[in-house]
């Protein structure tokens, strides 16, 4: 791939840890957006200490391209194992783009209670939003071509990785 | 023609956009509809119990024939996926003015349905509804005739996925009237393409399909003999509506053969699991001690009915 090298994911992870070490508490409730937000959210669970339990949310059902792409083939079940009512949420995904994904993500986590409020945390951030939507914790900021997707990956022993892709539809971050 | 004319309830490009019979349908397609089923058990056991997939669909609820349990599962699956449904009872509708049933349906069409769930006495009834419909409608078998009842043959192969995890070391009996049962085919089907290694039909003679073996299960006219290390007990109701000639001495006779009873079932594996789709009739099929046993998942079942049936909608609307 041409331009410039990737950064390294696990030292986005540490510098995303440290922002938000002084911003959460033991009532904070983490929330993993399925997949690479769900193992970020396990990360930064243990890095951070958090004693509520961890959550991870899949969107598909809330989606705004079900309509046009249809339902996707490997729905898993989100799982919120503390009250939502009232508890100040971090959601956690992995790149940071249109901002769709996070919409149906809060109207998902509302279906469960009213939380205190919800913060955002992205490991990248790569523009090109379509909602008013934007992060309080983010990795870093990267230019990335139209057309061109970012993804976590994540190794046999649990590593961190970037890795650029083809993208088919714009819409899909 | 845009579906697949081997298989009619898929489109060209392998997606389920009816849902007829289990009968021909690809394993992955099936295990998708129960993975999806799972996520779906999560919502309903939210606070608000409903998603929007569906918002702005209209589900038509065709039931040529009556059904309580059925209707009200499809109808609740329709609501907390934010359709809006619509039930008819067509019996007591324009049926008994002597309109077709294709007439019920193009004018329904013309009230710009976007799904219809169709239980008919006739088999088929619901191939025929599918086959004339626009492109963008999706029809849902809910039961036809002797022939299928697919959405209960999945929420029993979700049932069985759930208690028992792994199809390919399961010993699974049908019990009872597999003649006049089009649940019993569903299963049938539905097991053979998860891989279960061995399925079991007990039943007496005058309840069995002839060839039976054909569909690849092990007969068993004694249920003593049938039940013995079985995994998966499914019962089967007495369609005592649907049987036309006396095919039986009594009820009570065969309760007496082929009633599951607490000392029947002691025959199975000790942690065997009973399904029965309902209604029961207890006494006659099952006795109640079983029917409300430890070992019973019949009302599990019914949960895990919504969670199907939300899976099989959202599925085909997207499709």
């Amino acid at each position: 791939m041409p331009g410039q090298p990737l950064p390294d994911a696990e030292q986005l992870l540490q510098a995303l840890t440290e922002k938000m070490r002084p911003e959460v508490g033991p009532q904070t409730g983490l929330i993993g957006i399925h997949t690479g937000g769900v193992w970020l959210a396990a990360r930064l669970h243990d890095a951070l200490g958090l004693e509520t339990p961890l959550g991870s949310l899949d969107v598909s059902f809330y989606r705004d391209d079900y309509e046009t792409i249809g339902l996707h083939k490997n729905v898993r079940r989100s799982d919120i194992p503390f009250e939502v009512e009232g508890r100040p949420l971090v959601l956690v995904d992995d790149v940071l783009y249109t901002g769709r994904t996070i919409r149906a993500a809060m109207n998902e986590l509302f279906d469960y209670g009213r939380p205190a409020s919800i913060r955002l945390a992205a490991l990248v951030d790569r523009g090109g939003r379509e909602l008013p939507i934007a992060a309080q914790f983010v990795g870093a900021q990267l230019a990335v071509a139209p057309g061109q997707g970012v993804e976590l990956k994540r190794d046999e022993r649990g590593r961190l990785s970037l890795a650029l892709y083809k993208q088919s539809s714009p819409d899909v971050a | 023609m845009w579906l697949d004319p081997s298989n009619p309830q898929l489109n060209k490009h392998g997606e389920l956009h009816h849902l007829l019979t289990l009968e021909g349908l690809p394993p992955e397609i099936l295990r998708q509809i129960l993975d999806t089923a799972k996520s779906f058990v999560g919502v309903t056991q939210r606070e608000v119990k409903k998603v929007p997939l569906l918002r702005g669909k209209a589900v038509f609820n065709l039931f040529f024939e009556p059904s309580t349990r059925t209707r009200t599962t499809f109808e609740i699956a329709a609501k907390r996926l934010s359709a809006d449904v619509i039930n008819l009872a067509i019996n007591i509708s324009s049926a008994t003015k002597g309109e077709s049933v294709l007439d019920t349906v193009a004018n329904l069409a013309a009230m710009q349905a976007d799904m219809f769930i169709v239980r008919h006495a006739a088999s088929g009834a619901p191939y025929l509804i599918a086959k004339h419909v626009a492109p963008e409608i999706h029809v849902i078998n809910a039961g036809d005739g002797r022939h299928a009842h697919p959405t209960q043959g999945l929420l029993d192969m979700f049932t069985i996925r759930h208690y028992k995890n792994d199809f390919s070391k399961l010993r699974v009996a049908v019990v009872g009237d597999v003649l006049h049962s089009r649940v019993a085919r569903s299963h049938i089907h539905a097991l053979t393409t998860l891989g279960c290694p061995e399925i079991r039909v007990i039943a007496p003679k005058t309840l069995l399909p002839r060839e039976v073996e054909t569909l690849g299960v092990r007969v068993f006219y004694d249920m003593r003999e049938g039940l013995k290390d079985v995994d998966v007990v499914m019962m089967l109701r007495l369609q005592n509506e649907r049987m036309q000639s006396a095919l039986l001495a009594s009820a009570q006779e065969f309760y007496k053969y082929y009633g599951l009873t607490e000392d029947k079932l002691a025959l199975a594996k000790p942690d065997a699991i009973v399904l029965h789709p309902g209604p029961m009739n207890r006494g006659v099929e099952i006795d109640s001690s079983v029917a409300d046993g430890g070992q019973s998942v019949i009302l599990p079942q019914v949960t895990f009915g919504i969670a199907i049936r939300m899976a099989v909608m959202s599925i085909l609307a997207g499709n």
